[in-house]
């Protein structure tokens, strides 16, 4: 049976090498021209716990990380206990048998994947057998899987070819205890590849690719999950003339660190996560109120406090929307694909820059870590805003009044003209701290009206005309996707609202939104986030939510919807 | 009020030890700027919150640019200003509350970098501005009002830990004397790295320390503070811990050690940085196996 998309996944132990086996399986499929998208879990530990990593491999663009498994390779009996109910209908389970056994007659059959590895002359190529054993299963190309390894393995040292060799050897071995099971779950189609270069990215890279891409030069941050791998990134990458990076001693140094040279004329960012980014909420607050342009991202996992570090919920938005006290609500970009977090962290520099104040980039551990071929996007075509600034001659103040009539007038920059003193307490023209009303009113209405400045990011908008519009946020977009679709595909008369900027939104989606159509949004928390403040503003918007601490399956919210509508479907 | 802007709503008490700071500051950016040549757009002051904060709307004539921000935050601010812009002059100027109660957790980081900041720390022993609680300095037993029944807390000795946690720039002062205070401020911007200026600095309506410091020479009373005997070795990390195991306030340069600052040292990083183009580290990532 030819089949166009498999979900293989990997259970066990924090280093079995869970995720490299997933990885590797991903690689060899993109490079085949199949679309990939891996998702791991794991505990937050260094190492051991129970932990998997899997991988989908579609002909089509892969929108989330499926409804379930198609096969399941289980390196101990807990994994096997826990993955088994993802497992497929016709799905197939590969067990580790050096490490349990299981009855006889089941969907399943085992490997002792180290002893016939060590056969081979090379014990570490014991992932290679097991991938062997899932690349038959699904019929996937050994062509594919040796140019792999050669590759992989060709590093210019003595030796190499003995491994690459064994390796391959391994694969076969592999192979051959699948044959002798007689099971198969299908035929993978052939792929159409691309036309296009790829390249094969995390979000919390190509977030990082893409603030850089606008000209950030300033990075501050502390290390936490999930946000760790931006610090890393930057680390390694964010150098050269007028550029800065620099782990700091907490993320109450980093949003002030941000803060002092937003203020000298940088562009800088720092990622956190929720409890970080609570640590951050005052400093927030300065942002607005002296306008200094920063962006900050949170990378969302479990919370409340420590919460899930490795695990994906979108519970931070309120706290995002409102991170500090007083009048107060940022702008604030929510990619929901790898591609998306590329351009929201050029786009969230870049409105940092026109508005001349703090933006929040909102990601989440699904996103994070999830490796995906993507498009390789056109750095020349990324536009990089700067601020304006003031000239000498200019007659303006810092903190002069504006209705938005005019281009937004420019910032004194330390070293020119124009000195002044940005101030966390109300101020007048020059930033002299002052309680007279006139100054509070004139000035909460110019850091509310600079809010129109912002738009430009990615919405999609179909079927509006439906009375039913399904409007996910973040990384539940996938997965909705996949439910819209297939609820569409069944006849069901329903539409699709998505939206990267979640405030301001887009002109054309506030439109639908107050045309008063009941808006469905799906959304992995406990409150319903995103459809609460939708009706705080009067939309007639309601959540399917969901805690695990797991992405939505697309099967599920078919499901859900289906219910919410009265729409009987199949899934 | 203040002479530039007479809108401004703030003023310290009379004869508050900040004025005295506030001119010996003013004294010392000028002076700094005309000895480097630079314009005083190029000094950039840094205020945490209380009383102390106000400095920054009150130094007179060309102005510096300015941070008023949040409340034991100035080290980061100005880490953040100063790491983007390294040819700004940052400096800081925080009340003992603000520097060692809430914003102490800042001052080890800023010294293990080395950053080339200058902070001056107005060091009156209580908390003014919300009206006399008691503060990091405030004296074992001092009643308060947030210690009515006495202050049950050891006082932090400031001197003491910024030479433990390794500043590499200790002087200290009091407010009175601000041509010479303007000196040792002007001196500690012109050392590469973090150095720190504890200035005490009288509130004269909770905490009124003027006859404390100075004594009453025509009454026989000594007063804790004292000029540093001039044969005191600055350079000298025993010297200088010998000097604060003494009784008193010494005034002077208490220690100095001119290594690298955080952006020499980070300009040696950046000498062996990887010098890739964003178009080579996107491609990178381009799909081969």
């Amino acid at each position: 049976m030819d089949k166009h998309d498999f979900v293989i996944r990997f259970a066990g132990e924090g280093g079995q090498g869970l995720v490299t086996s997933a990885d590797a399986l991903a690689r060899a499929a993109a490079h085949a021209g199949y679309f990939v998208q891996t998702h791991s879990t794991f505990p937050s530990q260094i190492m051991g716990g129970p932990a998997s990593s899997q991988v989908r491999i579609s002909t089509t663009p892969v929108l989330s990380s499926g409804d379930g498994v198609d096969v399941l390779v289980a390196l101990n009996q807990y994994a096997f206990d826990h993955h088994i109910d993802d497992l497929n209908e016709n799905g197939v389970t590969v067990y580790n048998a050096e490490e349990y056994d299981l009855p006889e007659g089941g969907h399943y059959f085992g490997i002792k994947a180290d002893e016939l590895a060590k056969s081979t002359g090379n014990a570490r190529a014991a992932n290679m057998v097991t991938i062997g054993a899932v690349a038959h299963l699904i019929d996937f190309s050994l062509v594919e899987i040796d140019e792999f390894i050669t590759q992989r393995f060709t590093r210019g040292r003595p030796g190499d070819d003995e491994i690459i060799e064994a390796n391959i050897k391994a694969v076969r071995l592999g192979v051959d205890v699948a044959k002798s099971s007689g099971f198969t779950v299908g035929q993978l189609e052939a792929p159409t590849a691309p036309d296009y270069q790829q390249i094969v990215i995390t979000g919390n890279a190509a977030l990082s690719m893409g603030a850089m891409a606008a000209g950030l030069d300033f990075y501050a941050g502390y290390p936490i999950s999930p946000a760790t791998t931006v610090l890393v990134w930057m680390e390694n990458n964010l150098w050269g003339k007028g550029r800065f990076v620099h782990q700091v001693a907490s993320e109450i140094e980093a949003i002030n660190a941000i803060l002092g040279a937003g203020f000298a004329g940088k562009k800088a960012m720092t990622a956190t996560a929720g409890p970080g980014f609570s640590l951050m909420s005052e400093g927030l607050g300065l942002a607005w109120m002296a306008e200094i342009p920063l962006v900050v991202t949170n990378v969302q996992r479990g919370g409340p406090a420590t919460g899930l570090p490795t695990k994906s919920e979108q519970s931070d938005l309120m706290a995002c929307l409102h991170p500090a006290h007083g009048d107060i609500t940022m702008p604030l970009l929510a990619p929901g694909t790898i591609e998306e977090c590329f351009y929201a962290g050029a786009l969230a520099t870049n409105w940092a820059e026109r508005y001349q104040g703090p933006v929040i980039l909102v990601s989440e551990f699904g996103l994070a870590e999830r490796g995906e071929n993507i498009r390789r996007p056109d750095l020349s075509a990324v536009s990089q805003e700067s601020r304006a600034t003031v000239s000498e001659g200019d007659t303006g103040k810092r903190y002069d009044s504006w209705d938005g009539s005019t281009p937004l007038p420019g910032m004194p920059i330390p070293g020119g003209p124009g000195a002044y003193v940005a101030n966390g307490s109300e101020h007048d023209e020059i930033g002299d701290t002052t309680h007279l009303p006139h100054h509070h009113v004139r000035l909460m209405e110019r850091r509310f009206k600079k809010l129109d400045l912002l738009d430009g990011a990615h919405f999609e908008i179909e079927n509006a005309d439906a009375e039913v519009i399904i409007m996910p946020w973040g990384s539940s977009k996938g997965p909705a996707r996949e439910a819209y679709d297939r609820l569409r595909e069944q006849g069901a008369d329903i539409g699709w609202l998505y939206s990267v900027a979640l405030h301001p939104l887009p002109e054309d989606v506030l439109e639908i939104l107050k045309s008063g159509k009941r808006i469905i949004v799906p959304e992995l928390n406990y409150l319903g986030q995103w459809s609460a403040l939708l009706r705080q503003d009067g939309y007639n918007a309601e959540s399917i939510t969901q805690y695990t601490g797991l992405p939505f399956r697309p099967a599920d919210l078919v499901v859900s919807i289906g219910e919410r509508i009265g729409v009987g479907v199949t899934v | 009020m203040s002479k530039r802007n007479p809108e401004y709503d703030f003023a310290w008490c009379p004869g508050c030890g900040d004025f005295g700071v506030r001119r010996a500051l003013q004294v010392a950016l000028e002076g700094y700027s005309i000895e480097h040549e630079e314009p005083q757009a190029n000094n950039v002051v840094v205020a945490g919150i209380g009383c102390s904060g106000n400095m920054v709307h009150l130094v007179e004539g060309d102005q510096p640019f300015g941070i008023h921000g949040i409340h034991g935050r100035t080290l980061p601010i100005s880490f953040g200003v100063k790491m983007g812009r390294p040819e700004l002059n940052t400096v800081v100027v925080a009340g003992d509350g603000d520097f060692l109660s809430i914003g102490g957790e800042h001052i080890g980081p800023a010294a293990s970098r080395n950053v080339d900041i200058t902070a001056v720390v107005m060091d009156n022993g209580v908390y003014g501005l919300t009206k006399g609680q008691s503060s990091p300095t405030s004296e074992f037993g001092a009643i308060t009002t947030s210690t009515p029944l006495g202050k049950i807390e050891t006082p932090v000795s400031p001197l003491k830990n910024y030479m433990a946690i390794g500043v590499s720039y200790i002087a200290s002062y009091y407010s009175s004397k601000p041509r010479i205070l303007a000196k040792l401020i002007q001196e500690a911007m012109n050392h590469r790295g973090f150095s720190i200026v504890h200035v005490q600095s009288p509130c004269t309506t909770y905490n009124d320390t003027y006859d404390l410091l100075k004594g009453k020479p025509k009454e026989g009373i000594q007063g804790l503070a004292y000029d540093i005997p001039e044969d005191h070795n600055p350079y000298s990390a025993d010297a200088a811990n010998e000097l604060l195991s003494k009784p008193g306030i010494p005034l002077g340069v208490i220690y100095k050690n001119e290594g690298k600052s955080l952006q020499d040292r980070y300009e040696d990083l950046q000498a062996k940085a990887p010098n890739r183009t964003d178009d080579e580290i996107l491609d990178s990532y381009l799909l081969q196996i």
